[in-house]
Formats: C-alpha cells, sequence, structure tokens
C-alpha cells in the first residue's frame, strides 16, 4: 500500500475519531479536574501532533523542497 | 462565591494601565530593532526575503491563526455552551490547520519561491492563467479580511474600555471614566502601524514571536491563579455548572432583573460535524499566505506542522477550564447579583460579548491590577498579533495586485515599491480606524467573523485543486469562486449577520462542497492549462 493511501486512511480514521459520540453526555471527570469531553479532546491534539509527525518523517516531500531550492534566492 | 463581596474597590487603580503601556512599549522596540535588519527592498518588505526560520515561523503562523478569539473567545464560549467549545474549535484546528500547512503551505512556499511570488493572487493568475480571475479574487479576498480586522480593533475597545472604566472621571466624564474608544484605536492602530510601516514583513514575524509568546504565558497564568482563587482544579470544576460539563443539548434557565429565559446549552452532532469545515479557511487567508512565504525552507514548516496542535492545546485547555469555572462563579442566587454582562452572554443573546468572561472571572477573583494588566496585555497581544499580518497583507495586495500589475513592474524602482507598499499600510489603517469607530456600536460585527472564516473556508476548494489537479481549469476556477461567492452570500443574507445553520448544519460545509463540486465539474468540460502552467506549478 502506497504512502500517502495510509496517510489519508489515517486522516480519515482521525476525523471520524473526533466526533466521538459515546462521550457525548459523560460528565465524569478525568484526574479529578478535567471533565471527559475536554480531556478526550485534548489528547485527542497530543495525537494530531505525533500523526503530524509521523507524516513528517515518513512522507516529507523531499522532491519538492529540491526542486524549490533548484532556483537560488536572490533579493 | 458572593459578588456583592467582590465588588470592585471605590478607587479604580491606573496599575494595569501601566502594565498595558509596559507591554505596548516593549512590543514597539523589540519591532523597531528587528526593522534594524530590514534590507530596503521590496522583498524584504513583502517576505522578509525567505529568512524566516522554524521557531519564528510557528510562533507568528500560531500568533496569526489564533486571534483574540483563542484567549477571550474560547473562554466566553465555554461559558456560554460547555465544554464542547474545544473539541468544535481547537481539537478539529490541530488537525486540520496542520494539514493546510504540510499540504498547502509547503507547496505553496515552493512555487512561490521559484516564481517570485508575493501574494495569494499571483499565484492563482499564475495557475489559471487569467488575470481575470485576480480581478475576481481581490475584492472577495479583502471584503473577507475587513470584518476580520475589525472585530480585532473593535475587541480592543471592548477590552481597554471596560478595564479603564472609572479610572479617569474628571477626563473622560461623557464614558464614564473609561478611556474612550478613539483614544485607544489610535494607540493601537499606531503601534502596529509603526512597526509594520518600518520593518514590514520581517517586523511582523518578530512582534508576533514577541505576541504569541505573551499571550500564551498569560492564558497559563490566569488559569494558575483562578484555579488557585477557587480552591485547587478539583474544587474549581466542582462548583461550575453541570449542564456545561457534557456536550449533549440541553435547556438552560437564567433568571436575572428582566424575567426568566430558557436557552440551549450543548451542540448538537451534526453542527459539531460540520464545524470542522471552519479550520479550513486557514487555506485561504491572504495574511497567512504572506506568512508562509517568509519561510527559510521547505524544512521551517517541520516544527510548524508538529507543534500547532499542541500549541493550540497549551492555549485552549485552559481558556475553556476558566470558562466552565465561570459558570458557577456567576452561578449566585438570584442572579441578580450577576454582573449585567455575565447575564447577557449567559442568555446567549447575538449581541451580547463573549469576550468580557475571562476579564469579568480575573477582576471578580483576582483584585490585584498587575495580573489584571498582564492577562489583558496577553488579551491585546493575540489581538495584535493578527491585526498585524492583516494590515501588512492588504498592503501588500493592493501594491502588487492592482498598482504593479496595472501599471507595471518595472516603471518602479524597488525603493518605490517599498514606499508605494508602505502608503497602502497607511491607507488601510487609517480605513480600518474609521470603520472600527463607525461601527463600534454594531454588537454583530463580532458575529461576522464566522461568516469571515467561512467564506475563506469555501474557497479552500479552489486552492487544493490549483495544487493537486492539473486538469483543473481556469473555467473551473471561476466558476468555483461564483458558487463560493453565490452561496455564501445567500446563506449570509439569510441569517442577518449572525449564527446561522441549515437544519444544524454549518452553511460552511454546503458553500465548500457547493464550490469543490463546480470546480471539478466545469473544469471536466474545460480547456486545459497549458504545458508550460503544468511544468511550473507541478514538480
Amino acid at each position: 500500500m502506497k504512502r500517502s493511501t495510509i496517510i489519508i486512511a489515517l486522516f480519515v480514521i482521525l476525523a471520524v475519531l473526533h466526533q466521538d459520540c459515546w462521550n457525548w453526555a459523560n460528565s465524569n471527570l478525568v484526574f479529578g479536574f478535567m471533565p471527559v469531553g475536554l480531556a478526550y479532546h485534548a489528547a485527542y491534539s497530543l495525537v494530531a501532533a505525533t500523526f503530524w509527525a509521523l507524516v513528517i518523517k515518513f512522507a516529507w516531500p523531499a522532491n519538492l523542497e529540491a526542486w524549490a531550492d533548484e532556483i537560488p534566492d536572490s533579493d | 462565591m458572593n459578588l456583592l463581596l467582590a465588588q470592585a474597590p471605590a478607587e479604580v487603580s491606573t496599575k494595569p494601565l501601566l502594565v498595558l503601556a509596559i507591554y505596548l512599549g516593549l512590543l514597539l522596540a523589540l519591532a523597531l530593532f528587528s526593522g534594524r535588519l530590514f534590507r530596503g527592498t521590496s522583498k524584504d518588505y513583502f517576505v522578509a526575503s525567505h529568512s524566516i526560520g522554524p521557531f519564528m515561523l510557528l510562533m507568528s503562523v500560531f500568533g496569526t491563526t489564533m486571534t483574540a478569539f483563542a484567549l477571550v473567545g474560547s473562554t466566553g464560549k465555554a461559558f456560554q455552551q460547555g465544554v464542547g467549545t474545544y473539541g468544535l474549535m481547537a481539537s478539529s484546528s490541530g488537525l486540520v490547520h496542520a494539514a493546510c500547512f504540510f499540504l498547502i503551505g509547503i507547496r505553496v512556499w515552493a512555487i512561490a519561491k521559484r516564481e517570485g511570488y508575493v501574494t495569494q493572487i499571483q499565484f492563482f493568475r499564475g495557475r489559471f492563467e487569467s488575470n481575470g480571475l485576480g480581478y475576481l479574487l481581490f475584492p472577495i479576498l479583502v471584503l473577507l479580511v475587513i470584518p476580520y480586522l475589525l472585530i480585532g480593533v473593535i475587541g480592543s475597545y471592548r477590552v481597554i474600555g471596560p478595564l479603564s472604566k472609572g479610572m479617569y472621571p474628571e477626563l473622560f466624564a461623557a464614558t464614564d471614566g473609561s478611556i474612550p474608544s478613539w483614544i485607544i484605536g489610535i494607540v493601537i492602530c499606531g503601534v502596529v502601524l509603526t512597526y509594520i510601516f518600518a520593518g514590514g514583513s520581517r517586523a511582523a514575524a518578530w512582534a508576533n514571536t514577541f505576541q504569541t509568546l505573551v499571550f500564551m504565558a498569560m492564558g497559563v497564568l490566569a488559569f494558575y491563579l483562578l484555579s488557585d482563587k477557587l480552591g485547587g482544579l478539583g474544587a474549581a470544576i466542582a462548583q461550575a455548572n453541570p449542564q456545561h460539563l457534557v456536550r449533549t443539548p440541553s435547556e438552560l434557565e437564567i433568571v436575572g432583573q428582566a424575567g426568566t429565559s430558557i436557552r440551549e446549552v450543548g451542540f448538537p452532532y451534526i453542527t459539531f460535524f460540520t464545524y470542522m469545515f471552519i479550520p479550513l479557511s486557514v487555506g485561504m487567508f491572504p495574511h497567512l499566505f504572506q506568512h508562509w512565504l517568509t519561510a527559510k525552507s521547505a524544512k521551517s514548516f517541520k516544527l510548524t506542522v508538529i507543534a500547532h496542535p499542541i500549541c493550540i492545546a497549551i492555549v485552549w485547555v485552559p481558556c475553556v477550564l476558566i470558562g466552565l469555572w465561570a459558570t458557577g462563579v456567576f452561578n449566585a442566587t438570584p442572579s441578580e447579583a450577576w454582573p449585567a454582562a455575565a447575564v447577557g452572554i449567559m442568555k446567549g443573546l447575538p449581541d451580547s460579548s463573549v469576550g468580557a468572561v475571562l476579564s469579568l472571572t480575573l477582576r471578580f477573583l483576582v483584585e490585584n491590577p498587575i495580573i489584571v494588566g498582564l492577562v489583558t496585555a496577553g488579551i491585546l497581544a493575540a489581538i495584535m498579533s493578527s491585526l498585524d499580518s492583516q494590515f501588512l497583507c492588504l498592503g501588500t495586495i493592493f501594491t502588487n495586485d492592482v498598482v504593479l500589475h496595472k501599471v507595471g513592474r518595472d516603471r518602479f524602482t524597488d525603493k518605490q515599491i517599498v514606499l508605494i507598499a508602505r502608503g497602502f499600510v497607511v491607507a488601510v489603517v487609517l480605513l480600518t480606524y474609521g470603520l472600527s469607530l463607525y461601527l463600534e456600536k454594531q454588537q454583530n460585527v463580532f458575529d461576522l467573523a464566522i461568516w469571515s472564516f467561512s467564506g475563506f473556508s469555501a474557497l479552500t476548494s479552489l486552492v487544493i485543486g490549483a495544487l493537486y489537479w492539473k486538469g483543473a481549469t481556469k473555467a473551473g476556477a471561476y466558476a468555483c469562486v461564483l458558487a463560493v461567492a453565490v452561496s455564501w452570500l445567500y446563506f449570509f443574507l439569510k441569517s442577518g449577520g449572525h449564527e446561522y445553520t441549515v437544519a444544524g448544519v454549518m452553511p460552511v460545509a454546503i458553500c465548500f462542497v457547493v464550490g469543490a463540486v463546480s470546480l471539478i465539474v466545469v473544469s471536466l468540460f474545460t480547456k486545459k492549462p497549458s504545458d508550460e502552467t503544468i511544468r511550473k506549478f507541478f514538480p
């Protein structure tokens, strides 16, 4: 399977996970101070950052970078 | 919490203003120092000669995308609607903004670097081989940026005005001793204009870095102080209104001096889902486009893509929690004891300024004027970190896409181009200042923000098509822009400028789909771009 396909699939999964309908009416507190609806999405932000870190590691557009650098910068 | 015991002291301290003055002085000094690094060329003025490294790019992009809404709006929205505010606006932005930076930002940077573009319109004119498309996009982009600018300037009036209430009763008797808006506007616009005038993009990047660090730190400071005042994190959340701790829509009864009112708290599923289209707006913000072009290299984007969702969490989690705590703080019975502004916000009135919650809560619980001044400085930092980029961007668009495009770049020296750009920046600032004073009392100006974002989001299909589909044509681009404009205008007029949904669906989702479908269908049946254009835009 191509890397781009895997990334798109993971992105779609993350978009689905964002909907967390199972937490909608849950008023429990995580660590005694954070409502589940907030704790889940705070953790989601960290997962999103990890996802993009993996994308950059495994799917960095090196060809695009080289293509841009073919033309030297000048003032 | 008995609010009657927490009223403001009779003699109002001017220390918060002193703190603000120090903050503005530091900002100006730093930005003017960065102006000394200005190389005097138009390329340096518009895109900092592609010299901005990873950390400053992250700070300037984050600071630009997080308007005042990040600090004060998040708190107010959580106070009004509950805990779902974070998922609605913040976590979705972490995923979608980073996607836009990675998929659109890096590619646009590479193309613009090769082709020497400094504005979004130059990019679209080149990609779709059409001058006319530029003229079509120009008024749309400018009209969408203007409400965004006004929100910032008017926001500063609504932050500093109430803060200074009673400070100068003799000097400003007509405004209950508050500093009048016209003076606040002169100071805020004047500071931003000074550093943008001096150093252009480079000064904006330096100033944004400072401002972003300030508003992130002040958000955390407010969080710490308020949780301490409320007896710790557990005690603070324990006194919050339980209806605000879940996302299930429910009816909330507010008993105020004007009688009882009932409104809904929470979010319907479909609204929550379709709100995910709003963060797509960063793909088409012209001021963000310009920030992308300041990057030193493609690698500079790496930190921005990864750290953006984390930075969002650092700012939004504390602010949403403060908003939830405030539902308990202002839950005294009878609610006649509430400040009038808090009642208005809880009632969910369309004209209520949700931005007041953070300041209200701080003033009631933390009576230290220095702290109030520091947090207000954080709010101003969030406002100004977006304002400067927008002023500069409009000046850049007028200079490059109107004057230079029409008259010809060769007719001017590089110094003259910088001079023209500075002239336009001054004109844009003056226009914004005048409009902000004229529209200051129009309460629904803040509701326009969501419409401004919706317009940009819906147009993002155009940039995605331009970058990733060789078959996207000039006619398809016209169809996309026109379809978005018509559908957006339809919903905007129907809404009366307020927040609006179609059976729970955010109009932005419909406008985006309409634009994307128009681009695809029309492109399939019209003349393809030339091979030369394909070579220029597709590595």
